[in-house]
């Protein structure tokens, strides 16, 4: 465990010491924000909710979208390790096979909150409110951090099996695009059946809509098991395929 | 413990390519190791030299045939093989965003050594990288980075030395830099176990060498036992000793040629 902090404390440097990779995580998101609020949050406001404004109403999916893009970094650090011949330096090393690779996993968790916390920070200027209490600012942060730990897993797999750097990435373009087709930007009851029936069965609708029940202390319905379930499920799937490529590879 | 610091038998590896090929590439590779001495094995590319590496710093499974490290079995024992082991791999692995000495003391805290800045401090003495301590690696000349890399592999003085093709890629004058340091090694009693193309690198460092090709070892010996296997080249004024190369073309042209028939 110590050895998996000090691995930690490694790629925290990597992160002080090049902020331009928080910075670029955190650009993407925030200009879609400012796109959706200001170009389309005149026409989209009609069918919101009455009294919700649209900032408030699309931080969640903003926040999903910089965690996608957040782990993409995931990859390209692990993809790095591994090319640089860092795994193998610390593999053969008397420590703890996995140490290396859990140092990835919370070194992920870690920059995604900061860069969330930077992203609602860019919301609260621009008019989002939240009348939440810390009970459910908790339960907020709790699922944030479940889908960064999900999508870690994912990104965890690509960064092992990559050839190129390019290569690497290119997996976290679907999942920035996700929320696009969800409820993150408008209520999924204006969309065509076949899109509506797409959108309100994909994880991001639920966890969306959950992050946003608790932000707007409205009543929580069973969307949150259905968050909860995906996020633990896809995980669970990505975890063990991660382990096993890493045990034959590394 | 016994005189011998590595020991491999009947090592075999095959790796599976693309659409259900696959290459043998070691097909029962014999050799022995004795403590203290500077060993080459000698190979073209793609003879399996980093894939014997590989097996014996525990970063692959052999599928057949054993290997010993320290007294240790890489498969059963990885743990204690891993205690007493350090690899400096084909490409330096450096991190390049850390400095010279954080990269030395970050080695250090993995490898439980107390006094992580006052080894690193020493180390990087050692290998002229003083200067240069507080600079990203990653800002290194190829020569540094790999200084840098050997200083890494000595942090807590591990007994057995994997060095693979420490000096491909260098100029010369930083290959006779690397050259040095490790003569300097084995003079302080650690055995090392150097892959390498340069038949002259062999020739500069090793006590004893081995010829890896077709997966086998086809020689193996001292450098006078290697230059023994050939007749004395063409007496014309002087008597010309065969180099190490012309042992090693005359081997290999030889077993690719018998294997042809
Ligand atoms: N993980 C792998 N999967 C498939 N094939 C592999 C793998 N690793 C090595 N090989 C193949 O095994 C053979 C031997 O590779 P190895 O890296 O051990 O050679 P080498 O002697 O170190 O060569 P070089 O001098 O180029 O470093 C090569 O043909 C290589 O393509
Ligand atoms: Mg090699």
């Amino acid at each position: 465990m110590s050895k998996t902090i000090t691995l930690f404390g490694r790629l925290m440097k990597h992160i002080t010491r090049s902020p331009d990779t928080i910075i670029t995580v955190c650009i993407t998101p925030i200009g879609i924000m400012l796109m959706f609020v200001y170009v389309m949050g005149g026409a989209v406001k009609t069918s919101l909710p009455a009294g919700m404004n649209y900032v408030s109403y699309l931080l969640p999916g903003i926040l999903l979208i910089t965690i996608a893009s957040g782990t993409a970094y995931t990859t390209v650090r692990l993809f790095s390790d591994v090319a640089t011949g860092l795994f193998s330096r610390f593999n053969s090393m008397p420590i703890k096979r996995s140490a290396m690779l859990w140092s990835h996993v919370m070194t992920s968790v870690v920059s995604n909150l900061i860069s969330v916390v930077i992203v609602i920070l860019v919301a609260l200027t621009m008019g989002f409110r939240s009348s939440a209490g810390p009970l459910a600012w908790l339960a907020v942060a709790g699922l944030v951090m479940l889908f960064t730990l999900t999508l870690t897993w994912i990104a965890v797999i690509p960064g092992l099996v990559a050839k190129t750097v390019d290569g690497a990435g290119v997996y976290a373009y679907p999942l920035i695009f996700l929320p696009f087709i969800s409820s993150a930007f408008v209520p999924t009851a204006t969309m065509p059946a076949a899109v509506r029936a797409f959108a309100e069965n994909q994880p991001v609708t639920s966890i969306v809509n959950t992050i946003r029940a608790l932000l707007m202390r409205a009543t929580i319905g069973s969307e949150i098991w259905v968050a909860l379930a995906w996020c633990i499920g896809i995980m669970a799937v990505a975890y063990v395929f991660a382990m096993r490529i890493y045990r034959r590879r590394v | 413990m016994t005189d011998t610091a590595i020991e491999v038998t009947g090592l075999r590896k095959t790796f599976a390519g693309p659409k259900g090929a696959s290459t043998e590439v070691l097909r029962g590779v014999d050799f022995t190791v004795r403590r203290g001495e500077i060993f080459a094995l000698l190979g073209s590319n793609g003879a399996g030299k980093t894939t014997i590496i590989n097996i014996l710093s525990t970063l692959l499974a052999a599928d057949g045939g054993s290997a010993t490290v320290a007294g240790f079995d890489v498969a059963r024992q990885a743990a204690q093989v891993r205690e007493n082991i350090s690899l400096t791999g084909q490409f330096a692995a450096v991190d390049g965003i850390l400095t010279g000495r954080e990269n030395i003391v970050l080695v250090a805290k993995l490898r439980d050594v107390p006094e992580p800045t006052k080894v690193a401090d020493a180390l990087l003495a050692r290998f002229g990288l003083t200067e240069a301590a507080n600079k990203r690696a990653g800002a290194y000349s190829g020569g540094m980075t790999r200084r840098l890399d050997i200083a890494m592999s000595l942090v807590g003085t591990p007994p057995v030395i994997f060095l693979d093709e420490p000096t491909t890629g260098l100029d010369p004058e930083a290959r006779l830099e690397v050259w040095k340091t490790v003569k300097g090694l084995a003079d302080s009693g650690v055995t090392i176990l150097l892959t390498t193309q340069y038949l002259d690198e062999a020739e500069q460092l090793a006590d004893r060498v081995a010829i890896l090709h077709g997966g086998t070892i086809i020689v193996n010996g001292t450098l006078e036992e290697l230059k023994a296997l050939l007749p004395p080249a063409k007496v014309e004024y002087i008597e010309k000793q065969p180099t190490l190369e012309d042992v090693f073309l005359a081997l290999v042209g030889e077993k690719e040629a018998s294997s042809d028939e």
